[in-house]
Protein backbone atom coordinates (compact mmCIF):
# COMPACT_ATOMS: atom_id res chain seq x y z
CA UNK A 1 0.00 0.00 0.00
CA UNK A 2 1.28 3.42 -0.92
CA UNK A 3 -1.08 5.67 0.98
CA UNK A 4 1.19 8.65 1.44
CA UNK A 5 -0.01 12.22 1.55
CA UNK A 6 -1.20 11.97 -2.01
CA UNK A 7 -3.57 9.38 -3.37
CA UNK A 8 -2.09 7.66 -6.40
CA UNK A 9 -4.39 5.53 -8.51
CA UNK A 10 -1.58 4.21 -10.65
CA UNK A 11 2.06 3.84 -9.94
CA UNK A 12 4.95 2.23 -11.78
CA UNK A 13 8.18 1.24 -10.09
CA UNK A 14 11.32 0.97 -12.20
CA UNK A 15 9.25 -0.02 -15.21
CA UNK A 16 11.54 -1.18 -17.99
CA UNK A 17 10.97 -2.74 -21.39
CA UNK A 18 13.96 -3.89 -23.40
CA UNK A 19 13.65 -5.21 -26.92
CA UNK A 20 16.68 -6.82 -28.52
CA UNK A 21 19.48 -4.35 -27.96
CA UNK A 22 17.14 -1.45 -27.44
CA UNK A 23 15.55 -0.15 -24.28
CA UNK A 24 12.20 1.34 -25.22
CA UNK A 25 11.16 2.16 -21.66
CA UNK A 26 13.90 2.79 -19.17
CA UNK A 27 13.33 2.73 -15.42
CA UNK A 28 10.13 4.75 -15.42
CA UNK A 29 8.57 5.70 -12.09
CA UNK A 30 5.23 7.17 -12.98
CA UNK A 31 2.69 8.34 -10.43
CA UNK A 32 -0.80 9.24 -11.50
CA UNK A 33 -2.84 11.11 -8.92
CA UNK A 34 -6.51 10.26 -8.53
CA UNK A 35 -8.83 12.74 -10.21
CA UNK A 36 -6.15 14.26 -12.40
CA UNK A 37 -5.78 14.49 -16.12
CA UNK A 38 -2.21 13.38 -16.52
CA UNK A 39 -0.49 13.82 -19.88
CA UNK A 40 2.40 11.82 -21.17
CA UNK A 41 4.31 13.78 -23.80
CA UNK A 42 7.58 13.44 -25.62
CA UNK A 43 9.08 13.37 -29.09
CA UNK A 44 8.42 10.53 -31.52
CA UNK A 45 9.90 7.27 -30.36
CA UNK A 46 10.10 8.40 -26.74
CA UNK A 47 8.24 5.27 -25.64
CA UNK A 48 4.87 6.76 -24.78
CA UNK A 49 2.77 4.14 -26.51
CA UNK A 50 5.05 1.41 -25.19
CA UNK A 51 4.31 2.64 -21.65
CA UNK A 52 0.60 2.36 -22.45
CA UNK A 53 1.06 -1.13 -23.78
CA UNK A 54 2.91 -2.09 -20.62
CA UNK A 55 0.31 -0.57 -18.32
CA UNK A 56 -2.46 -2.54 -20.01
CA UNK A 57 -0.23 -5.60 -20.42
CA UNK A 58 -0.47 -5.69 -24.20
CA UNK A 59 3.29 -5.94 -23.69
CA UNK A 60 5.10 -7.74 -20.91
CA UNK A 61 7.51 -5.54 -18.90
CA UNK A 62 11.11 -6.77 -18.73
CA UNK A 63 11.43 -5.60 -15.14
CA UNK A 64 9.53 -3.36 -12.78
CA UNK A 65 6.16 -3.22 -11.12
CA UNK A 66 2.76 -1.74 -11.91
CA UNK A 67 0.44 -0.85 -9.04
CA UNK A 68 -3.23 0.02 -9.45
CA UNK A 69 -4.94 1.30 -6.31
CA UNK A 70 -1.98 -0.11 -4.43
CA UNK A 71 -2.43 -3.63 -5.84
CA UNK A 72 0.30 -5.19 -7.90
CA UNK A 73 -1.18 -5.85 -11.35
CA UNK A 74 2.09 -6.62 -13.09
CA UNK A 75 1.27 -10.26 -13.75
CA UNK A 76 -2.36 -9.80 -14.83
CA UNK A 77 -3.69 -10.37 -18.35
CA UNK A 78 -5.01 -7.47 -20.49
CA UNK A 79 -8.68 -8.44 -20.22
CA UNK A 80 -8.38 -8.85 -16.45
CA UNK A 81 -6.83 -5.40 -16.10
CA UNK A 82 -9.72 -3.99 -18.11
CA UNK A 83 -12.15 -5.67 -15.73
CA UNK A 84 -10.38 -3.98 -12.81
CA UNK A 85 -11.38 -0.63 -14.28
CA UNK A 86 -8.43 0.44 -16.42
CA UNK A 87 -9.75 0.99 -19.93
CA UNK A 88 -7.51 2.10 -22.77
CA UNK A 89 -8.02 3.54 -26.20
CA UNK A 90 -5.71 3.15 -29.17
CA UNK A 91 -3.85 5.48 -31.50
CA UNK A 92 -6.02 4.52 -34.43
CA UNK A 93 -9.66 4.81 -33.59
CA UNK A 94 -10.74 1.70 -31.76
CA UNK A 95 -14.28 1.00 -32.87
CA UNK A 96 -16.03 -2.06 -34.26
CA UNK A 97 -16.52 -0.87 -37.85
CA UNK A 98 -19.15 -3.34 -39.04
CA UNK A 99 -21.40 -3.00 -36.01
CA UNK A 100 -23.85 -0.12 -35.67
CA UNK A 101 -22.98 2.82 -33.44
CA UNK A 102 -25.48 1.61 -30.88
CA UNK A 103 -24.06 -1.93 -30.96
CA UNK A 104 -20.57 -0.57 -30.34
CA UNK A 105 -21.65 0.89 -27.03
CA UNK A 106 -23.74 -2.14 -26.18
CA UNK A 107 -20.77 -4.46 -26.58
CA UNK A 108 -19.19 -2.59 -23.68
CA UNK A 109 -22.37 -2.48 -21.60
CA UNK A 110 -22.94 -6.18 -22.23
CA UNK A 111 -19.94 -7.29 -20.22
CA UNK A 112 -21.53 -6.70 -16.86
CA UNK A 113 -24.71 -8.51 -17.92
CA UNK A 114 -22.88 -11.82 -17.64
CA UNK A 115 -24.56 -13.30 -20.71
CA UNK A 116 -21.72 -12.90 -23.16
CA UNK A 117 -21.18 -16.64 -23.50
CA UNK A 118 -24.88 -17.36 -24.10
CA UNK A 119 -24.90 -18.48 -27.71
CA UNK A 120 -28.31 -20.09 -27.38
CA UNK A 121 -30.21 -16.92 -26.49
CA UNK A 122 -31.55 -14.28 -28.81
CA UNK A 123 -29.71 -11.00 -28.98
CA UNK A 124 -33.04 -9.38 -28.12
CA UNK A 125 -32.08 -9.83 -24.45
CA UNK A 126 -29.60 -7.03 -25.09
CA UNK A 127 -32.38 -4.57 -25.89
CA UNK A 128 -32.71 -3.71 -22.23
CA UNK A 129 -29.33 -1.98 -22.54
CA UNK A 130 -30.62 0.38 -25.22
CA UNK A 131 -31.71 3.17 -22.88
CA UNK A 132 -28.32 3.36 -21.23
CA UNK A 133 -26.62 3.15 -24.64
CA UNK A 134 -28.65 6.09 -25.94
CA UNK A 135 -27.76 8.10 -22.82
CA UNK A 136 -24.08 7.46 -23.48
CA UNK A 137 -24.43 8.40 -27.14
CA UNK A 138 -26.16 11.62 -26.09
CA UNK A 139 -23.29 12.45 -23.78
CA UNK A 140 -20.93 12.54 -26.76
CA UNK A 141 -23.40 14.03 -29.24
CA UNK A 142 -23.96 10.88 -31.29
CA UNK A 143 -27.64 10.25 -30.51
CA UNK A 144 -28.59 10.92 -34.13
CA UNK A 145 -26.27 8.20 -35.39
CA UNK A 146 -27.43 5.21 -33.35
CA UNK A 147 -28.32 3.05 -36.36
CA UNK A 148 -25.44 4.12 -38.57
CA UNK A 149 -22.91 1.44 -39.43
CA UNK A 150 -19.80 2.69 -37.69
CA UNK A 151 -17.54 2.47 -40.73
CA UNK A 152 -19.60 5.29 -42.29
CA UNK A 153 -18.95 7.75 -39.42
CA UNK A 154 -16.55 10.64 -39.96
CA UNK A 155 -13.24 10.25 -38.13
CA UNK A 156 -13.93 12.71 -35.33
CA UNK A 157 -17.21 11.02 -34.55
CA UNK A 158 -15.50 7.64 -34.38
CA UNK A 159 -13.26 9.01 -31.64
CA UNK A 160 -16.31 10.31 -29.82
CA UNK A 161 -17.91 6.88 -30.13
CA UNK A 162 -14.77 5.32 -28.74
CA UNK A 163 -15.01 7.56 -25.70
CA UNK A 164 -18.68 6.68 -25.24
CA UNK A 165 -17.79 2.99 -25.40
CA UNK A 166 -15.05 3.48 -22.84
CA UNK A 167 -17.39 5.42 -20.56
CA UNK A 168 -19.91 2.60 -20.75
CA UNK A 169 -17.57 0.56 -18.56
CA UNK A 170 -17.38 3.34 -16.00
CA UNK A 171 -13.63 3.04 -15.78
CA UNK A 172 -11.76 4.32 -12.77
CA UNK A 173 -8.84 5.12 -14.99
CA UNK A 174 -9.02 5.95 -18.68
CA UNK A 175 -5.92 5.66 -20.81
CA UNK A 176 -6.25 7.69 -24.01
CA UNK A 177 -3.62 7.20 -26.68
CA UNK A 178 -3.44 10.37 -28.78
CA UNK A 179 -7.16 11.10 -28.76
CA UNK A 180 -6.87 14.02 -31.20
CA UNK A 181 -4.40 12.50 -33.63
CA UNK A 182 -5.20 13.02 -37.29
CA UNK A 183 -8.06 15.42 -36.64
CA UNK A 184 -8.98 18.76 -38.11
CA UNK A 185 -9.09 21.82 -35.85
CA UNK A 186 -12.81 21.70 -35.20
CA UNK A 187 -12.76 18.06 -34.22
CA UNK A 188 -9.79 18.66 -31.92
CA UNK A 189 -11.77 21.25 -29.99
CA UNK A 190 -14.84 19.04 -29.79
CA UNK A 191 -12.85 16.10 -28.46
CA UNK A 192 -10.89 18.29 -26.05
CA UNK A 193 -14.13 19.60 -24.58
CA UNK A 194 -15.46 16.08 -24.43
CA UNK A 195 -12.45 14.83 -22.48
CA UNK A 196 -12.76 17.77 -20.11
CA UNK A 197 -16.39 16.89 -19.59
CA UNK A 198 -15.89 13.21 -18.92
CA UNK A 199 -12.91 13.80 -16.66
CA UNK A 200 -15.17 14.75 -13.77
CA UNK A 201 -14.76 12.20 -11.01
CA UNK A 202 -12.41 10.18 -13.14
CA UNK A 203 -8.71 9.87 -13.69
CA UNK A 204 -7.32 10.14 -17.18
CA UNK A 205 -3.85 9.36 -18.38
CA UNK A 206 -3.30 10.47 -21.94
CA UNK A 207 -0.58 10.44 -24.55
CA UNK A 208 -0.88 13.58 -26.61
CA UNK A 209 1.19 15.30 -29.27
CA UNK A 210 -0.88 18.41 -29.54
CA UNK A 211 0.55 20.73 -26.87
CA UNK A 212 -2.37 23.09 -27.22
CA UNK A 213 -4.64 20.27 -26.08
CA UNK A 214 -2.25 19.36 -23.29
CA UNK A 215 -2.12 22.93 -22.04
CA UNK A 216 -5.89 23.05 -21.91
CA UNK A 217 -6.44 19.73 -20.20
CA UNK A 218 -3.53 18.43 -18.22
CA UNK A 219 -3.13 18.92 -14.46
CA UNK A 220 0.15 17.07 -14.51
CA UNK A 221 2.60 16.36 -17.31
CA UNK A 222 5.32 13.77 -17.60
CA UNK A 223 7.85 14.23 -20.38
CA UNK A 224 9.47 11.13 -21.79
CA UNK A 225 12.61 11.07 -23.85
CA UNK A 226 14.31 7.94 -25.16
CA UNK A 227 12.23 5.85 -22.82
CA UNK A 228 13.14 7.72 -19.63
CA UNK A 229 11.42 10.46 -17.69
CA UNK A 230 12.96 13.79 -18.57
CA UNK A 231 10.91 15.95 -16.26
CA UNK A 232 7.53 16.26 -14.60
CA UNK A 233 5.25 19.03 -13.43
CA UNK A 234 2.39 21.24 -14.53
CA UNK A 235 2.29 22.92 -17.93
CA UNK A 236 4.07 26.05 -16.75
CA UNK A 237 7.01 24.17 -15.28
CA UNK A 238 7.37 21.76 -18.13
CA UNK A 239 7.03 24.24 -20.97
CA UNK A 240 9.70 26.46 -19.48
CA UNK A 241 12.16 23.66 -18.92
CA UNK A 242 15.14 24.16 -21.24
CA UNK A 243 15.66 20.41 -21.59
CA UNK A 244 12.11 19.99 -22.83
CA UNK A 245 12.59 22.78 -25.33
CA UNK A 246 15.66 21.06 -26.59
CA UNK A 247 13.93 17.69 -26.85
CA UNK A 248 11.18 19.25 -28.90
CA UNK A 249 13.54 21.37 -30.93
CA UNK A 250 12.47 22.19 -34.43
CA UNK A 251 9.05 20.71 -34.11
CA UNK A 252 6.87 21.38 -31.19
CA UNK A 253 9.21 23.88 -29.55
CA UNK A 254 7.83 26.50 -31.89
CA UNK A 255 4.41 25.58 -30.76
CA UNK A 256 5.40 25.94 -27.13
CA UNK A 257 6.92 29.27 -27.97
CA UNK A 258 3.82 30.42 -29.77
CA UNK A 259 1.73 29.27 -26.88
CA UNK A 260 3.78 31.25 -24.41
CA UNK A 261 3.73 34.30 -26.64
CA UNK A 262 -0.01 34.07 -26.82
CA UNK A 263 -0.27 33.81 -23.07
CA UNK A 264 2.03 36.77 -22.61
CA UNK A 265 -0.18 38.75 -24.94
CA UNK A 266 -3.25 37.77 -23.00
CA UNK A 267 -1.61 38.88 -19.77
CA UNK A 268 -0.51 42.21 -21.16
CA UNK A 269 -3.86 42.89 -22.79
CA UNK B 1 -43.31 -11.85 -39.81
CA UNK B 2 -40.19 -10.06 -40.98
CA UNK B 3 -38.96 -10.18 -44.56
CA UNK B 4 -36.17 -12.46 -43.50
CA UNK B 5 -38.55 -14.95 -41.93
CA UNK B 6 -40.69 -14.89 -45.07
CA UNK B 7 -37.65 -15.60 -47.18
CA UNK B 8 -36.60 -18.49 -44.94
CA UNK B 9 -40.09 -19.97 -45.10
CA UNK B 10 -40.12 -19.66 -48.88
CA UNK B 11 -36.76 -21.42 -49.11
CA UNK B 12 -37.96 -24.17 -46.81
CA UNK B 13 -41.02 -24.79 -49.00
CA UNK B 14 -38.69 -24.82 -52.00
CA UNK B 15 -36.48 -27.40 -50.30
CA UNK B 16 -39.52 -29.54 -49.46
CA UNK B 17 -40.70 -29.52 -53.07
CA UNK B 18 -37.29 -29.81 -54.72
CA UNK B 19 -37.16 -33.65 -54.89
CA UNK B 20 -40.04 -33.64 -57.36
CA UNK B 21 -37.69 -32.00 -59.86
CA UNK B 22 -34.19 -33.01 -58.79
CA UNK B 23 -32.53 -36.24 -57.73
CA UNK B 24 -32.84 -36.59 -53.91
CA UNK B 25 -29.30 -37.92 -53.37
CA UNK B 26 -27.88 -34.93 -55.22
CA UNK B 27 -29.98 -32.58 -53.12
CA UNK B 28 -28.89 -34.33 -49.93
CA UNK B 29 -25.28 -33.93 -51.01
CA UNK B 30 -25.82 -30.21 -51.55
CA UNK B 31 -27.35 -29.87 -48.09
CA UNK B 32 -24.47 -31.73 -46.42
CA UNK B 33 -21.90 -29.48 -48.05
CA UNK B 34 -24.07 -26.43 -47.36
CA UNK B 35 -24.07 -27.25 -43.66
CA UNK B 36 -20.32 -27.86 -43.76
CA UNK B 37 -19.74 -24.47 -45.43
CA UNK B 38 -22.07 -22.69 -43.00
CA UNK B 39 -20.16 -24.18 -40.08
CA UNK B 40 -16.87 -23.06 -41.59
CA UNK B 41 -18.27 -19.60 -42.25
CA UNK B 42 -19.22 -19.19 -38.59
CA UNK B 43 -15.48 -18.91 -37.98
CA UNK B 44 -14.34 -17.07 -41.08
CA UNK B 45 -17.29 -14.72 -41.50
CA UNK B 46 -18.15 -13.96 -37.91
CA UNK B 47 -14.95 -14.34 -35.91
CA UNK B 48 -12.47 -13.65 -38.70
CA UNK B 49 -10.63 -16.96 -38.24
CA UNK B 50 -9.48 -18.78 -41.37
CA UNK B 51 -9.32 -22.48 -40.56
CA UNK B 52 -7.48 -24.59 -43.07
CA UNK B 53 -8.23 -27.85 -41.36
CA UNK B 54 -11.98 -28.23 -41.34
CA UNK B 55 -11.80 -31.45 -43.38
CA UNK B 56 -10.59 -33.16 -40.20
CA UNK B 57 -13.96 -32.55 -38.54
CA UNK B 58 -15.99 -33.50 -41.60
CA UNK B 59 -14.01 -36.72 -41.95
CA UNK B 60 -14.06 -37.57 -38.25
CA UNK B 61 -17.83 -37.29 -38.16
CA UNK B 62 -18.05 -39.47 -41.23
CA UNK B 63 -15.70 -42.21 -40.03
CA UNK B 64 -17.14 -42.45 -36.53
CA UNK B 65 -20.70 -42.59 -37.79
CA UNK B 66 -19.78 -45.11 -40.48
CA UNK B 67 -17.92 -47.30 -38.02
CA UNK B 68 -20.84 -47.28 -35.59
CA UNK B 69 -23.40 -48.06 -38.28
CA UNK B 70 -21.39 -51.04 -39.47
CA UNK B 71 -20.25 -52.43 -36.13
CA UNK B 72 -22.84 -51.47 -33.53
CA UNK B 73 -26.54 -51.70 -33.32
CA UNK B 74 -26.96 -47.95 -32.90
CA UNK B 75 -29.77 -46.22 -34.74
CA UNK B 76 -28.61 -43.62 -37.30
CA UNK B 77 -29.54 -40.55 -35.24
CA UNK B 78 -27.43 -41.83 -32.33
CA UNK B 79 -24.53 -42.66 -34.63
CA UNK B 80 -24.72 -39.16 -36.08
CA UNK B 81 -24.86 -37.68 -32.61
CA UNK B 82 -21.75 -39.63 -31.58
CA UNK B 83 -19.94 -38.56 -34.75
CA UNK B 84 -20.84 -34.97 -33.99
CA UNK B 85 -19.62 -35.28 -30.41
CA UNK B 86 -16.34 -36.77 -31.66
CA UNK B 87 -15.92 -33.79 -34.00
CA UNK B 88 -16.64 -31.41 -31.14
CA UNK B 89 -14.04 -33.12 -28.95
CA UNK B 90 -11.44 -32.95 -31.70
CA UNK B 91 -12.41 -29.31 -32.26
CA UNK B 92 -11.94 -28.58 -28.56
CA UNK B 93 -8.40 -29.93 -28.77
CA UNK B 94 -7.52 -28.22 -32.08
CA UNK B 95 -9.10 -25.02 -30.91
CA UNK B 96 -7.12 -24.92 -27.68
CA UNK B 97 -3.90 -25.04 -29.67
CA UNK B 98 -4.92 -22.86 -32.59
CA UNK B 99 -6.69 -19.84 -31.05
CA UNK B 100 -3.48 -18.70 -29.42
CA UNK B 101 -2.16 -17.89 -32.89
CA UNK B 102 -3.33 -15.19 -35.24
CA UNK B 103 -3.83 -14.77 -38.96
CA UNK B 104 -1.73 -17.01 -41.17
CA UNK B 105 -0.31 -18.85 -38.16
CA UNK B 106 -3.79 -19.86 -37.09
CA UNK B 107 -4.41 -21.26 -40.58
CA UNK B 108 -1.08 -23.11 -40.50
CA UNK B 109 -1.71 -24.69 -37.10
CA UNK B 110 -5.13 -25.95 -38.21
CA UNK B 111 -3.65 -27.29 -41.45
CA UNK B 112 -0.86 -29.10 -39.63
CA UNK B 113 -3.23 -30.70 -37.13
CA UNK B 114 -5.60 -31.74 -39.90
CA UNK B 115 -2.74 -33.38 -41.80
CA UNK B 116 -1.88 -35.28 -38.66
CA UNK B 117 -5.46 -36.54 -38.50
CA UNK B 118 -5.31 -37.45 -42.19
CA UNK B 119 -2.31 -39.71 -41.65
CA UNK B 120 -3.92 -41.33 -38.63
CA UNK B 121 -6.97 -42.24 -40.71
CA UNK B 122 -4.74 -43.39 -43.54
CA UNK B 123 -3.00 -45.88 -41.21
CA UNK B 124 -5.78 -46.83 -38.83
CA UNK B 125 -7.21 -50.28 -39.67
CA UNK B 126 -10.87 -49.40 -39.07
CA UNK B 127 -10.99 -46.87 -41.92
CA UNK B 128 -9.76 -49.34 -44.56
CA UNK B 129 -7.18 -46.72 -45.63
CA UNK B 130 -7.27 -45.97 -49.34
CA UNK B 131 -10.27 -48.19 -49.98
CA UNK B 132 -12.50 -46.32 -47.58
CA UNK B 133 -15.36 -47.55 -45.49
CA UNK B 134 -17.92 -48.94 -47.86
CA UNK B 135 -21.44 -50.26 -47.66
CA UNK B 136 -22.40 -48.29 -44.57
CA UNK B 137 -26.03 -49.19 -43.80
CA UNK B 138 -28.44 -46.28 -43.44
CA UNK B 139 -30.52 -48.06 -40.83
CA UNK B 140 -33.83 -46.91 -39.44
CA UNK B 141 -34.06 -43.48 -37.83
CA UNK B 142 -35.35 -43.74 -34.25
CA UNK B 143 -35.82 -47.43 -35.03
CA UNK B 144 -38.93 -46.51 -37.01
CA UNK B 145 -38.19 -44.73 -40.27
CA UNK B 146 -36.39 -46.77 -42.91
CA UNK B 147 -33.80 -44.52 -44.54
CA UNK B 148 -32.89 -46.83 -47.41
CA UNK B 149 -35.38 -44.97 -49.56
CA UNK B 150 -33.62 -41.96 -51.08
CA UNK B 151 -36.54 -39.61 -50.71
CA UNK B 152 -36.94 -40.42 -47.02
CA UNK B 153 -33.20 -39.98 -46.60
CA UNK B 154 -33.42 -36.56 -48.20
CA UNK B 155 -36.07 -35.34 -45.77
CA UNK B 156 -34.04 -36.72 -42.88
CA UNK B 157 -31.03 -34.73 -44.14
CA UNK B 158 -33.19 -31.66 -44.62
CA UNK B 159 -34.31 -31.86 -40.99
CA UNK B 160 -30.67 -32.07 -39.84
CA UNK B 161 -29.69 -29.21 -42.09
CA UNK B 162 -32.49 -26.98 -40.80
CA UNK B 163 -31.41 -27.73 -37.25
CA UNK B 164 -27.74 -26.94 -37.99
CA UNK B 165 -28.64 -23.80 -39.87
CA UNK B 166 -30.83 -22.68 -36.99
CA UNK B 167 -27.98 -23.24 -34.51
CA UNK B 168 -25.66 -21.07 -36.60
CA UNK B 169 -28.27 -18.38 -37.08
CA UNK B 170 -28.94 -18.29 -33.37
CA UNK B 171 -25.27 -18.22 -32.46
CA UNK B 172 -24.63 -15.30 -34.79
CA UNK B 173 -27.62 -13.40 -33.41
CA UNK B 174 -26.96 -14.03 -29.73
CA UNK B 175 -25.18 -12.02 -27.02
CA UNK B 176 -22.23 -14.35 -27.66
CA UNK B 177 -22.42 -13.60 -31.39
CA UNK B 178 -22.17 -9.87 -30.66
CA UNK B 179 -18.85 -10.43 -28.95
CA UNK B 180 -17.66 -12.65 -31.81
CA UNK B 181 -18.37 -9.88 -34.31
CA UNK B 182 -16.64 -7.38 -32.06
CA UNK B 183 -13.57 -9.65 -31.97
CA UNK B 184 -13.68 -10.00 -35.75
CA UNK B 185 -13.81 -6.23 -36.17
CA UNK B 186 -11.17 -5.25 -33.62
CA UNK B 187 -9.65 -7.89 -31.41
CA UNK B 188 -7.46 -5.57 -29.33
CA UNK B 189 -10.38 -3.33 -28.56
CA UNK B 190 -12.47 -6.30 -27.44
CA UNK B 191 -9.62 -7.26 -25.10
CA UNK B 192 -9.34 -3.73 -23.77
CA UNK B 193 -13.06 -3.81 -22.95
CA UNK B 194 -12.36 -6.78 -20.70
CA UNK B 195 -13.22 -9.77 -22.88
CA UNK B 196 -10.98 -12.86 -22.85
CA UNK B 197 -11.03 -13.14 -26.62
CA UNK B 198 -9.39 -16.57 -26.77
CA UNK B 199 -12.20 -18.18 -24.82
CA UNK B 200 -14.78 -16.75 -27.20
CA UNK B 201 -12.77 -17.92 -30.19
CA UNK B 202 -12.42 -21.36 -28.67
CA UNK B 203 -16.14 -21.82 -28.06
CA UNK B 204 -16.91 -20.65 -31.59
CA UNK B 205 -14.32 -23.11 -32.88
CA UNK B 206 -15.93 -26.01 -31.02
CA UNK B 207 -19.42 -25.12 -32.30
CA UNK B 208 -18.06 -24.88 -35.83
CA UNK B 209 -16.20 -28.19 -35.57
CA UNK B 210 -19.26 -29.96 -34.15
CA UNK B 211 -21.47 -28.76 -36.99
CA UNK B 212 -18.86 -29.70 -39.59
CA UNK B 213 -18.78 -33.17 -38.05
CA UNK B 214 -22.58 -33.26 -38.13
CA UNK B 215 -22.38 -32.57 -41.86
CA UNK B 216 -19.78 -35.31 -42.31
CA UNK B 217 -21.79 -37.84 -40.30
CA UNK B 218 -24.89 -37.16 -42.34
CA UNK B 219 -22.96 -37.33 -45.61
CA UNK B 220 -21.66 -40.80 -44.75
CA UNK B 221 -25.22 -42.04 -44.37
CA UNK B 222 -26.30 -40.47 -47.63
CA UNK B 223 -23.51 -42.06 -49.69
CA UNK B 224 -23.07 -45.09 -47.45
CA UNK B 225 -19.38 -44.36 -47.72
CA UNK B 226 -16.63 -42.69 -45.67
CA UNK B 227 -13.35 -42.12 -47.45
CA UNK B 228 -10.07 -40.25 -47.23
CA UNK B 229 -11.41 -37.61 -49.64
CA UNK B 230 -13.30 -36.08 -46.74
CA UNK B 231 -10.20 -35.65 -44.55
CA UNK B 232 -7.85 -34.56 -47.32
CA UNK B 233 -6.69 -30.95 -47.32
CA UNK B 234 -8.37 -30.51 -50.72
CA UNK B 235 -11.62 -30.67 -48.83
CA UNK B 236 -10.48 -27.91 -46.44
CA UNK B 237 -9.73 -25.82 -49.51
CA UNK B 238 -13.03 -26.61 -51.18
CA UNK B 239 -15.05 -25.37 -48.24
CA UNK B 240 -13.16 -22.07 -48.36
CA UNK B 241 -14.05 -21.84 -52.04
CA UNK B 242 -17.72 -22.55 -51.38
CA UNK B 243 -17.86 -19.92 -48.67
CA UNK B 244 -16.12 -17.24 -50.70
CA UNK B 245 -18.18 -17.87 -53.83
CA UNK B 246 -21.42 -17.78 -51.85
CA UNK B 247 -20.55 -14.81 -49.67
CA UNK B 248 -18.42 -14.80 -46.55
CA UNK B 249 -20.03 -13.21 -43.51
CA UNK B 250 -23.57 -13.72 -44.78
CA UNK B 251 -25.47 -16.52 -43.10
CA UNK B 252 -27.03 -17.87 -46.27
CA UNK B 253 -24.11 -17.30 -48.65
CA UNK B 254 -22.30 -20.60 -47.99
CA UNK B 255 -25.49 -22.50 -48.87
CA UNK B 256 -25.55 -20.90 -52.31
CA UNK B 257 -21.80 -21.37 -52.68
CA UNK B 258 -22.04 -25.06 -51.79
CA UNK B 259 -24.94 -25.52 -54.20
CA UNK B 260 -22.97 -23.79 -56.93
CA UNK B 261 -19.77 -25.77 -56.48
CA UNK B 262 -21.45 -29.15 -55.99
CA UNK B 263 -23.62 -28.59 -59.06
CA UNK B 264 -20.61 -27.62 -61.10
CA UNK B 265 -18.64 -30.66 -59.97
CA UNK B 266 -21.53 -33.00 -60.71
CA UNK B 267 -22.15 -31.52 -64.10
CA UNK B 268 -18.50 -31.43 -65.13
CA UNK B 269 -17.42 -34.81 -63.85
CA UNK B 270 -20.07 -36.48 -66.00
CA UNK B 271 -19.10 -34.66 -69.19
CA UNK B 272 -16.06 -34.35 -71.41
CA UNK B 273 -14.59 -31.62 -69.25
CA UNK B 274 -14.14 -33.99 -66.31
CA UNK B 275 -10.36 -33.87 -66.54
CA UNK B 276 -10.31 -30.10 -66.34
CA UNK B 277 -12.46 -29.81 -63.26
CA UNK B 278 -9.71 -28.40 -61.02
CA UNK B 279 -8.66 -25.89 -63.64
CA UNK B 280 -12.23 -24.70 -64.08
CA UNK B 281 -12.73 -24.41 -60.33
CA UNK B 282 -9.49 -22.47 -60.10
CA UNK B 283 -10.73 -20.04 -62.74
CA UNK B 284 -14.03 -19.62 -60.89
CA UNK B 285 -12.13 -18.89 -57.72
CA UNK B 286 -9.93 -16.27 -59.40
CA UNK B 287 -12.93 -14.57 -61.02
CA UNK B 288 -14.72 -14.55 -57.69
CA UNK B 289 -11.84 -13.04 -55.76
CA UNK B 290 -11.07 -10.46 -58.43
CA UNK B 291 -14.51 -9.26 -59.40
CA UNK B 292 -17.05 -9.94 -56.69
CA UNK B 293 -15.30 -10.32 -53.41
CA UNK B 294 -18.40 -10.31 -51.28
CA UNK B 295 -19.67 -13.43 -53.08
CA UNK B 296 -22.99 -14.13 -54.76
CA UNK B 297 -25.18 -13.39 -51.76
CA UNK B 298 -23.03 -10.48 -50.61
CA UNK B 299 -23.30 -8.95 -54.05
CA UNK B 300 -27.07 -9.42 -54.16
CA UNK B 301 -27.45 -7.80 -50.74
CA UNK B 302 -25.34 -4.87 -51.88
CA UNK B 303 -27.44 -4.54 -55.01
CA UNK B 304 -30.59 -4.52 -52.91
CA UNK B 305 -29.15 -1.94 -50.51
CA UNK B 306 -28.05 0.37 -53.30
CA UNK B 307 -31.26 0.20 -55.29
CA UNK B 308 -34.15 -0.49 -52.97
CA UNK B 309 -33.51 1.38 -49.77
Amino acid sequence: MSQSKQDFILETRNLTKAFKGFTAVDDVNLKVQRGNIHALIGPNGAGKTTVFNLLTKFLQPTTGQILFNGDDITSMKPAAIARKGVIRSFQISAVFPHLSVMENVRVALQRKEGNSFHFWRSEKVLDRLNDRAVELLESVGLEGFADTVTVDLPYGRKRALEIATTLALEPELMLLDEPTQGMGHEDVDVVTDLIKKVSQERTILMVEHNLHVVSKLADQITVLQRGAILTEGNYETVSNDPQVREAYMGTAADEVEAENAKKAEEVSA
Amino acid sequence: MTNNQKLNLFLLVLALLAPSVLYPVFLAKVLCFALFACAFNLLLGFVGLLSFGHAAFLGTGGYITGHLMINSGLTPELAILTGTAAGAALGALFGKLAVKREGIYFAMVTLALAQLVFFIYLQAPFTNGEDGMQGVPRGEAFGLIDLSDNLTMYYFVLAIFVFGYWVINRTVHSPFGQILKAIRDNEDRATSLGYDVNRYKWIAFVISAALAALAGSTKTLVFQLASLTDVHWHMSGEVILMTLVGGVGTIFGPVIGAGFIVTMQNYLSGGELGNYIHIIMGVVFVICVLSFRSGIVGQLMKFKRDNFS
